[in-house]
């Protein structure tokens, strides 16, 4: 990844972490999942700044990459990106999680606006994307299918099933990304639902299984990009919850939380730091 | 499709499962865009000549219903018109939550086949019955329902479906040597009940194999001079308002006839319907009573949940006597 590149999807995933704040904040009392909806910042940013194939005219071209996120309550991150990505105006931005809303706290299928599938009960998005993934190989078009997965997710029995059917089919085009930031709703996965070695649980399975530093954009950027040599990817991107600021590292206090004004002054002046310690545009 | 009468006796003859696997071998002819996907039931679907003919239209997932309905949602988002089929209760309460995102709440269009629906098997145990699937599908937004009563009413189910554009669920009921009701090729309209006879003093709407079983109860009717209307209510949401209209019209007791629990099917459907009616006639709910039956053959099963044909027609002469 050259110097260029990564400066812009650092820069990129700066601006999307502080739009994320303005989002958290005006969402109010009705709070948002903002841990997980920014640990999987830079695993976005790098997916759809440096990766994906798309044309944000062209919205439902049939060559798109396509991009699930099966975390669906990881709209925050998700919602922010498509909108740097200028698939969503800002002021439809704002209406996230208001009454009416088409951009409610899971997301729901809308072509038009980025979003590829509907999400928000977890285990179902990774079947869906080997939907999409047979027909890509049926079609004979060479897009790849992405799917983001919770680690607290992988919880449910169909994502096992979904892992056993996308080895078996061969599907080359489709990589799983699983946001490994250690915490489900209840508290830790070590606690609620030990899931072991995920990397060598997806290995076992048939999968290309590697494990990365989910928060290092160079590291995401080889890892999409490496071959698998005909299997199904499985990239376990070890992130923290909240990432991005002090307040929210904090183990699972922001899993689905109210930002306060003082707690979003606090996060910008840190962001501000930040800016001048990197030199981020 | 062409429907000769030989295509009749045979799809009589071979029975509702093979009957499927005809209609897909035929669906195939007609469209390119099909796939059909099963949960490791080709065989019991009917499915092996499907299967052999058609293998790039043809995917096996294994005992995987949920992750069935995901993959048939994906390659449907991706302009296929997939069918899913297994076993009804696998194919419609294990994966009940994909049904709901995946399919009804996304809106794509998937058409999903439940085989061996109500109590054909019996011998099984309930795990292999299925009388709550019309009920727990219903309750869910932007389905379409649908319980063929014989042969051609699957062939025309199937074809329907496909022409459909949102999600499907077709009931397959009965089994080998299914009694003919239609013998010869009808006017299918999804949400559009099929008057069979025309009666005088009581309305039955069936579905499924009960259709059958109706027209010969108002046979044993008409021998004690009751004259009853019987309606193929082949379409279980959108229910038939104008046939309901129909007999609310004429008559003071309605009858239903399904082989399904008495609670969320078509006697929930219909009873949602008269309860708008001022004075509304009264209904007679012939189903599954909300119990789980005792194992045994199909006339057993049938007979055990008092949906014989002689049994239907008493508790309609005890209804019209009270």
């Amino acid at each position: 990844m050259d110097e260029v590149l990564f400066r812009r999807i650092q820069s990129t995933a700066h601006g999307i972490r502080k739009k994320c704040l303005d989002v958290a904040l005006a969402a109010g009392a009705r709070a948002t999942h903002f841990g997980g909806g920014v640990s999987i910042v830079d695993v976005l940013s790098t997916l759809y700044f440096a990766v994906m194939n798309y044309d944000v005219n062209k919205p439902t071209w049939e060559r798109r990459d396509r991009f699930i996120l099966s975390k669906g309550h990881g709209v925050l991150g998700y919602y922010v990106t498509l909108a740097a990505a200028g698939f969503l105006s800002d002021e439809e931005l704002s209406t996230f999680e208001q009454d009416g809303t088409f951009l409610p706290g899971h997301p729901i299928i809308n072509k038009n606006k980025g979003i590829e599938f509907t999400n928000g009960s977890l285990g179902m998005g990774l079947a869906v994307g080997i939907g999409n993934a047979i027909a890509a190989k049926k079609k004979g078009f060479d897009y790849r299918t992405y799917v983001l997965l919770g680690d607290g997710e992988c919880n449910e029995g169909s994502v096992w099933e979904a892992a056993m059917a996308a080895a078996h089919y061969r599907l080359d085009n489709l990589i799983a990304i699983i946001d490994r930031n250690k915490y489900q709703l209840g508290g830790a996965n070590s606690d609620i639902m030990n899931l072991g070695d995920l990397r060598s649980k997806f290995d076992s399975f048939g999968w290309h299984a590697l494990e990365i530093d989910g928060h290092d954009i160079t590291a995401i950027y080889t890892a999409l990009n490496e071959d698998s040599s005909g299997k199904p990817k499985a990239i376990i991107a070890n992130t923290t919850k909240g990432k991005g600021f002090s307040f929210s590292e904090k183990g699972n206090e922001w899993h689905h939380a109210v930002l306060t004004h003082k707690l979003y002054d606090l996060a910008v002046a840190e962001i501000g730091e930040k800016e001048n310690a990197n030199n981020i545009q | 499709m062409q429907i000769t009468s030989n295509d009749i006796k045979m799809w009589s003859r071979v029975g509702a499962r093979p009957t499927y696997g005809m209609a897909m071998m035929a669906l195939a002819k007609e469209r390119d865009d099909l796939i059909v996907i099963t949960a490791d039931m080709s065989t019991s679907a009917g499915l092996d000549r499907f299967r052999k003919t058609y293998p790039d239209k043809f995917l096996d997932v294994g005992i995987a219903e949920q992750n069935m309905i995901g993959i048939a949602a994906g390659l449907a988002d991706n302009g296929y018109n997939v069918f899913t089929v297994t076993f009804a209760p696998f194919q419609t309460m294990r994966c009940c939550e994909q049904i709901r995102v995946d399919l009804a709440y996304s809106n794509i269009k998937v058409t999903m086949t439940g085989l061996a629906s109500g109590v054909i098997h019996g011998s099984l145990g309930n795990t292999h019955c299925c009388f709550e699937d019309l009920g727990v599908l219903r309750s869910i937004p932007n389905l379409i329902l649908m319980s063929p009563a014989d042969g051609v009413g699957i062939v025309k189910a199937v074809f329907a479906a496909a022409s459909c554009d949102k999600p499907v669920y077709i009931r397959i009921t009965g089994g080998a040597n299914n009694p003919i009701v239609y013998d010869s090729d009808i006017d299918f309209k999804i949400g559009k009940a099929i008057e069979l006879e025309a009666g005088r003093d009581v309305t039955i709407f069936a579905s499924g194999t009960m259709v059958h079983f109706c027209l010969q109860s108002a046979k044993l009717l008409r021998e004690k001079g009751i004259s009853a209307s019987v309606w193929d209510m082949h379409t279980i949401k959108p229910i038939d308002k104008v046939a309901i209209d129909t007999a609310v019209q004429k008559n003071r007791l309605i009858v239903t006839v399904e082989e399904h629990s008495v609670i969320g099917g078509l006697s929930s459907a219909v009873a949602e319907c008269l309860s708008s009616y001022k004075n509304n006639p009264s209904q007679l709910s012939i189903g599954i009573n909300d119990f789980f039956p005792e194992p045994g053959d199909y006339p057993f099963m049938l007979k055990q949940c008092g949906l014989a044909p002689e049994q239907i027609a008493e508790k309609i002469l005890n209804a019209l006597k009270n």
